[in-house]
């Protein structure tokens, strides 16, 4: 995977993950670009799109997009999977997750993101294992500052 | 200094904001409060600041300034200090800033601290963007922790190792002696991590690869994803009832690179994948992903044919599903496996046509290349009927190579010569502006070549721009067929369909409306003006007509067309009489090839073949320059400095390098050959074409051989390709006599290896007179569907001087062009 990307229906970016070195200006100019491909896509056309020398590969859920980047000798049905897998992972952490938690939680999801992938790889294919390492790591914040009600930041 | 507001505050403050101007307005009062609070170096509220400055990074705002204090949490004891330090560093930091090498040391640190979570944090920021100068110093550690017992961090450290081996591949090297327990591991992150590891070693680098084979990483991988399949349910890694496809796949995906080109390899998956194949389950998606990429395997090693054809299958059940995914991927697979599997693809072939009504652009554009692989002699009606219709509704961005597709499929396959010409016009009609500009070349040799076709052609292309000339492929094929064969058309010749009435005036109508029109191109004006030209000897009551026309142009403000004007106002002049002899009908071309761009090879013997082969034939620029070749012969003291561009442009069309060879003639004689004696040789070369032997070639195509030459008597042999039918040489021999008597009873025989088949039609007659004072002509038809080199053995039996005479010899120099 090259890069990951969320972002709403209004084309609001809540999430970028980039495995792939590349300047800001850059970044900024594909996010637009792949957004705006994305969201003028028909509801009935296929997840996938070719993109330069890449396949995208989005799917909907309820108010986000969420859409990777991924090589052409990788497998596009696996990776909405994987995309798939990432979505439960986060409603296994938040409960029910939606768009709102996302935003306010954001440093979470990245957490959890890292937790799934690692340099654009899966590296746990364990739902229980993965939430297990976060809710653990944030076991670790919690002696540091108190977690739950007030939040370390 | 009061405390920084949290960031959740910052996040539900920002969002209240209702234009951008106003967010903008925040997010410059909260940066310059989270400024001012680095500068005074403040520990406790540094996570939070750098925490809110990644927010705002997000929406799109400047956090450049937080870099240093990313470096400064990472250094940090506290958890919570490190785990957004290293967020920051991923998010703001990249390999293009030197700020990133100072981090360097705090990596090293936490990868040995005694918190694994720390250490994942530094595996973690590593692996995802650490540059080659950290990947290099840091490898020792990742290398250390890929043998821990600690699966939590043994796969981290896996990928982290394949980060670095993508960004430091010379390091490769050092990871492979603890890659082997990897697979060893119950883990299943650890295994899936580990196989991705030996995926990425072995695809980059043969040596890597030879020694998995050797060490039977084979039968060990077939193993796991025995159990995997074998196993029950696992609550812990299962989808939808399949345990752990993501590992599943992965393996897969290994085991095809091991596969590739290796027979002992790919028979020791062979079970397992066909085990894989057939057990799946296809209800979700989650299964497909698996069997897609099981498909993928089995096409890409060397599996033997009834897998092979199971794949297929599968390929085909997916075109049917009614997920749009799912058959998006199964096209592009078959794509991929069309050219190796062509038999078992064709079964699928009317799924395949049906997906060209897909709503979806990609499956179109996928469904329309697939299509045309599968076109062949036997199909290739149906399917040009399902492709036309698609040229007809497709979207723009496609129409150029459907259109190029169905040239090329009906140059190869078209049952008759009908069919041909109108399935041509269907494309040009529907789509002629779309067309290639190399098309229209082409198309004007096919017609030339279609002899009795020429009236029925004329005709349907008359028609065709009667209505509308806008489109500019088209107008030109028209203009020129009207031009060579206007005198068709006026007579009511067509036998194919009704002929229509038409007359010489209504035919320049048309032609002028061309020239006048602002549509047209300044290309299609020139071949509309060259094609009223050459009507002035076709037509016969509106010479004048075309004589007023002509002169008109001749002070066009368009260049090309002045010039065209001002030479043929000179036909009309002072060369009339040669008039009838230039504009006379072009002569068949054959084509040598069929497939691709054509290619004329023409030979003289003398001169310069060289120049002419390898000119390519593009644009339609090419008849316009036949013109000028033509006029060039004329003499060039007479008319303004003609440019002489005969031997860098190649016409590919009829008639073109007839005249191209007359204009090398000139060119490569003195500029000043006198202009006398070339205009009285333009008549008698253009009319000796068929008798001189010097250009018999020319009219081939192909040069001529002679195949044999002993006591006397001399055998020639001169080919033709057929245009419908690529693999049949048609070969004229001509045998002379050279001695002071007859050869009488003359037989000749030949044969030909096994792949080909030999086809002897009645010679002209048995007697050769003597003093090559005649020649007997015998056709051989070659069939050569292999495409062989071609090798022939004849046989000569004849009497001579009373007694009889036989000799055997073998032909060997047949020309390339002949049987390729």
């Amino acid at each position: 995977i090259h890069f990951i990307l969320l972002f709403s229906r209004q084309g609001k970016l809540r999430l970028q993950k980039w495995y792939t070195t590349l300047p800001d200006k850059e970044k900024k100019k594909i996010i637009r670009e792949i957004v705006q491909i994305i969201l003028s896509r028909h509801q009935k056309t296929s997840s996938f799109v070719d993109w330069k020398d890449l396949k995208l590969v989005y799917k909907r859920y309820a108010s986000l997009y969420f859409c990777c980047a991924i090589e052409d000798q990788d497998n596009e049905l696996l990776t909405l999977e994987v995309v798939h897998r990432y979505v439960e992972l986060l409603d296994r952490y938040f409960g029910n997750v939606c768009e709102l938690d996302i935003i306010f939680n954001f440093e979470k999801a990245y957490f959890i993101l890292d937790e799934f992938i690692i340099g654009g790889e899966v590296q746990e294919t364990s739902k229980k294992t993965a939430v297990k390492a976060i809710e653990d790591s944030d076991m670790l914040q919690e002696t540091v500052e108190e977690y739950m009600n007030k939040p370390a930041f | 200094m009061p405390a920084p507001i949290r960031l959740r505050e910052l996040i539900r403050t920002i969002r209240t904001a209702r234009t951008q101007a106003e967010e903008r307005e925040m997010i410059q009062k909260e940066c310059a409060a989270i400024r001012s609070s680095f500068r005074e170096e403040d520990n406790t509220y540094r996570c939070r600041n750098v925490a809110k400055l990644l927010y705002m990074h997000m929406l799109g705002y400047p956090a450049h300034f937080g870099q240093l204090e990313c470096l400064k949490l990472i250094a940090s004891q506290k958890f919570t200090d490190k785990r957004i330090g290293y967020l920051g560093a991923m998010l703001l930091l990249d390999e293009r800033q030197d700020v990133h090498l100072l981090m360097t040391n705090c990596i090293k640190n936490d990868l040995n601290h005694s918190t694994q979570y720390v250490q994942g944090l530094a595996l973690c920021t590593l692996g995802c963007m650490g540059s080659s100068e950290m990947c290099r110093d840091l490898a020792g550690e990742v290398e250390k922790l890929l043998k821990t017992s600690n699966s939590y961090l043994r796969k981290k450290a896996a990928l982290c190792a394949v980060h670095v081996i993508r960004k430091v591949p010379e390091l490769m090297e050092m990871f492979l002696p603890a890659t082997k327990n990897l697979l060893n591991e119950k883990n299943h992150g650890v295994l899936h991590t580990s196989v991705v590891l030996l995926t990425e070693m072995c695809e980059r680098s043969p040596d890597m690869l030879a020694h998995f084979r050797k060490v039977g990483l084979v039968p060990q991988l077939v193993r796991i994803l025995k159990n995997l399949i074998m196993s029950g349910y696992s609550p812990e890694h299962d989808v939808s009832g399949i345990s752990d496809p993501f590992l599943q796949v992965r393996i897969l995906r290994l085991l095809r690179i091991l596969g590739r080109n290796d027979d002992d390899s790919s028979e020791a998956m062979n079970d397992i994948l066909a085990q894989v194949a057939t057990n799946t389950e296809t209800s979700k998606n989650v299964g497909n992903a698996i069997l897609y990429e099981t498909v993928l395997t089995i096409m890409d090693i060397k599996s033997e044919s009834g897998l092979r054809v199971l794949a297929i299958n599968i390929l085909g059940r997916f075109l049917l599903n009614n997920d749009k995914n799912i058959r998006y991927v199964a096209l592009t697979s078959l794509l991929k496996t069309v050219q190796t599997d062509h038999n078992a693809v064709q079964r699928h072939r009317s799924t395949i046509v049906d997906c060209l009504k897909d709503l979806d652009v990609s499956i179109k554009r996928r469904a329309m290349e697939l299509s045309f692989a599968l076109v062949n002699g036997n199909n290739v009606r149906g399917m040009m009927k399902e492709l036309l219709y698609f040229l007809d509704s497709c979207e723009p961005e496609f129409k150029a190579d459907c259109a190029s597709g169905i040239f090329l499929a009906a140059e190869k396959y078209a049952p008759s010569k009908r069919w041909h010409i109108d399935t041509i016009m269907r494309v040009l009609t529907t789509a002629g502006s779309y067309v290639r500009d190399d098309a229209v070349p082409n198309l004007i040799q096919l017609i030339t070549n279609s002899v009795e076709m020429h009236a029925y052609t004329v005709q349907r292309l008359y028609k065709a721009i009667l209505g509308d000339y806008s489109q500019q492929p088209l107008v030109q094929v028209a203009s020129w067929c009207i031009g060579e064969y206007g005198d068709l058309l006026v007579s009511g010749q067509c036998e194919e369909e009704e002929p229509i009435q038409v007359t010489e005036d209504e035919v320049l109508d048309i032609l002028e409306s061309v020239l006048i029109s602002n549509m047209s191109a300044s290309v299609t004006r020139g071949y509309a003006l060259t094609a009223i030209m050459k009507l002035s000897t076709r037509f016969t009551c509106t010479v004048n007509r075309i004589k007023k026309v002509v002169s008109i142009y001749g002070s066009s403000i368009d260049v090309e067309l002045q010039q065209r004007a001002v030479e043929y106002n000179a036909l009309f002049k002072k060369y009339d009489h040669m008039r009838p002899a230039l504009l006379e009908r072009m002569p068949v071309m054959e084509k040598v090839t069929t497939n691709g761009p054509t290619e004329i090879v023409q030979t003289n013997g003398e001169t310069e073949p060289a120049v002419l082969e390898t000119k390519p034939p593009p644009s339609g620029l090419q008849p316009a320059n036949q013109a000028n070749d033509l006029l060039d012969l004329l003499g060039g003291s007479d008319i303004t400095p003609v440019i002489p561009t005969a031997p860098t442009s190649k016409p590919a069309s009829a008639g073109g390098e007839l005249l191209d060879l007359l204009g090398d003639l000139n060119l490569t004689g003195s500029p000043v050959s006198a202009p006398a004696p070339q205009i009285a040789q333009p008549p008698f070369l253009l009319d000796g074409l068929t008798s001189q032997p010097l250009f018999n070639d020319i009219a081939a195509g192909i040069p001529s051989i002679t195949a044999y030459n002993k006591n006397g008597l001399k055998i020639d042999f001169t080919f033709e390709r057929s245009n419908t039918n690529p693999s049949v040489t048609v070969i004229t021999i001509q045998a002379s006599n050279s001695t002071e008597l007859d050869m009488t009873d003359f037989v000749f025989q030949a044969a030909v290896p096994k792949t080909f088949q030999l086809q002897l039609l009645s010679p002209s007659s048995s007697v050769i007179p003597a003093f090559n004072s005649g020649t007997i002509t015998q056709v051989i038809k070659v069939l050569n569907p292999q495409k062989q080199q071609l090798r022939m053995r004849i046989k000569l039996t004849y009497n001579h001087k009373g007694s009889a005479m036989q000799d055997l010899a073998e032909v060997n120099n047949f020309p390339p062009q002949s049987w390729q």
